[in-house]
């Protein structure tokens, strides 16, 4: 029996995922969950819905949160210092991409 | 099933205090943990130490880890007769998993003694995999083809490892360092609890003459000095097939010419743009004709691109 092909997807602005999706994905409890997004560590589409939507590339943030709450053994508030500064570098890496891709 | 010694791997004695371990896995956490560190197989040297940590700390399964005796790491051996019988109870064959899912296994059934843990609905892992691309693939997108090892429960709540055949679209647009997500291909859930999903992280490979900045490309586009001047039109590659560029008369070296919509696409957003940056080459040597007429030129022309230097070089 052939393999059936699945469809990979872009993990960016457009696509949106639940609360329960982001929460599963996570493998993080609910409560250290909503701990980061009151710290503003993962913002949801509206925070105001009674019904929390997240756009998709917060999947990643919130796996790496748990990873980093368990490899590190940190509290929340101290992933969401530490995912704010892998964000900071993320940034810096992309703008020292895009600068070495105009001056080779 | 081979040995692997966590000890060594972490770097401790065998009879280090739970304190001495715990340290000696934040030290070289901090070094290794994929998220913060830029090493050399740092996430294959992370998931060793974690595994071992894992165990070590846990002070039952530390205690079974040891009664596995002491071996030289990567030699296959065998539990002792009754080593099944004290810490794994109703876990199948020992011989066909690893060390890995062999303590997996004693967590499942701890909780299984605790919770009814074996009839509880659980989701499935979700699991991560590289996928390396040519720049060509990764523009056009493509079909990979990936073995995944998961980890699955059997329902009374022993684990092994499955291979798992997964087959992708990679879509058209994906950059070095991003993830995909193949929803629903990770881990099977237990008891009617959702499956996981499959992570790809894209690895790209350099392309010899396009370089990448979010969905824009760039090209060294080298012209000779005379076509600078004059103006020409070159044939110039794009990743979507050739195409005819007009260089204006006077460009100067660094200058960047842009086609429209000849870079990456992505999703239903308008692509990007192929920006061709002019290097102007100039002949290494010259025959005697060239010479004289290049003597000539300079003889003729009153061009200074040192004017600015004058002032300074005056005082």
């Amino acid at each position: 029996m052939s393999t059936p092909i699945e469809d990979a997807m872009h993990l960016d602005t457009i696509t949106e995922v639940t609360w329960t999706q982001l929460l599963h994905s996570s493998g993080l409890p609910e409560s250290e969950l909503r701990e980061l997004v009151r710290y503003g560590a993962l913002v949801p589409c509206n925070p105001d819905a009674p019904v929390w939507t997240f756009e998709a590339r917060w999947l990643v943030v919130a796996k790496t949160a748990s990873r980093i709450r368990h490899d590190f053994e940190l509290d929340p508030y101290g992933v969401s210092v530490v995912l704010s500064y892998l964000e900071r570098i993320g940034r810096l890496e992309d703008e020292i991409r895009a600068l070495r891709a105009q001056v080779r | 099933m081979k040995y692997k010694d966590y000890y060594a791997i972490l770097g401790v004695k065998r009879d280090a205090s739970a304190d001495d371990i715990k340290t000696a896995y934040r030290r070289l956490a901090r070094k290794y943990h994929p998220d913060v560190s830029k090493e050399k197989d740092a996430e294959e040297k992370f998931k060793e130490m974690a595994e071992a940590y894992e165990t070590l700390q846990d002070p039952e399964k530390r205690g079974a880890y040891d009664q596995l005796g002491s071996h030289p790491p990567g030699q296959e051996f065998h539990p002792p007769p009754d080593w099944g019988q004290r810490f794994a109870q109703g876990q199948g064959g020992l011989d066909d998993i690893d060390l890995s899912s062999l303590f997996a296994g004693l967590d499942a059934r701890r909780g299984a003694a605790g919770a009814h843990h074996a009839r509880r609905t659980m989701a499935g892992n979700d699991y991560e995999a590289v996928v390396r691309l040519s720049f060509a693939q990764a523009f056009h997108g493509t079909e990979v083809e990936l073995n995944v090892a998961v980890l699955e429960w059997d329902p009374d709540g022993g684990v092994r490892r499955v291979p798992h055949h997964v087959k992708a679209r990679i879509p058209r647009g994906v950059v070095d360092g991003e993830k995909l997500r193949v929803p629903g291909k990770g881990g099977k859930g237990a008891n009617g609890g959702p499956d996981g999903d499959l992570y790809l992280d894209i690895e790209v490979a350099a392309h010899p003459l396009y370089r990448v900045s979010g969905k824009d490309l760039y090209l060294d586009l080298p012209v000779t000095p005379w076509e600078a001047i004059l103006g020409t039109s070159v044939k110039v590659p794009t990743p979507a097939g050739n195409v005819t560029l007009k260089v204006p008369a006077g460009s100067r070296a660094g200058q960047q010419l842009r086609l429209t919509g000849r870079g990456m696409s992505r999703g239903s957003g308008p692509a990007g743009d192929l920006f061709a940056k002019l290097r102007i080459e100039v002949p290494t040597r010259v025959d005697e004709t060239q010479g004289a007429l290049y003597k000539q030129l300079s003889e003729s022309s009153n061009f200074n691109p040192r004017a600015h230097f004058e002032q300074e070089v005056a005082q």
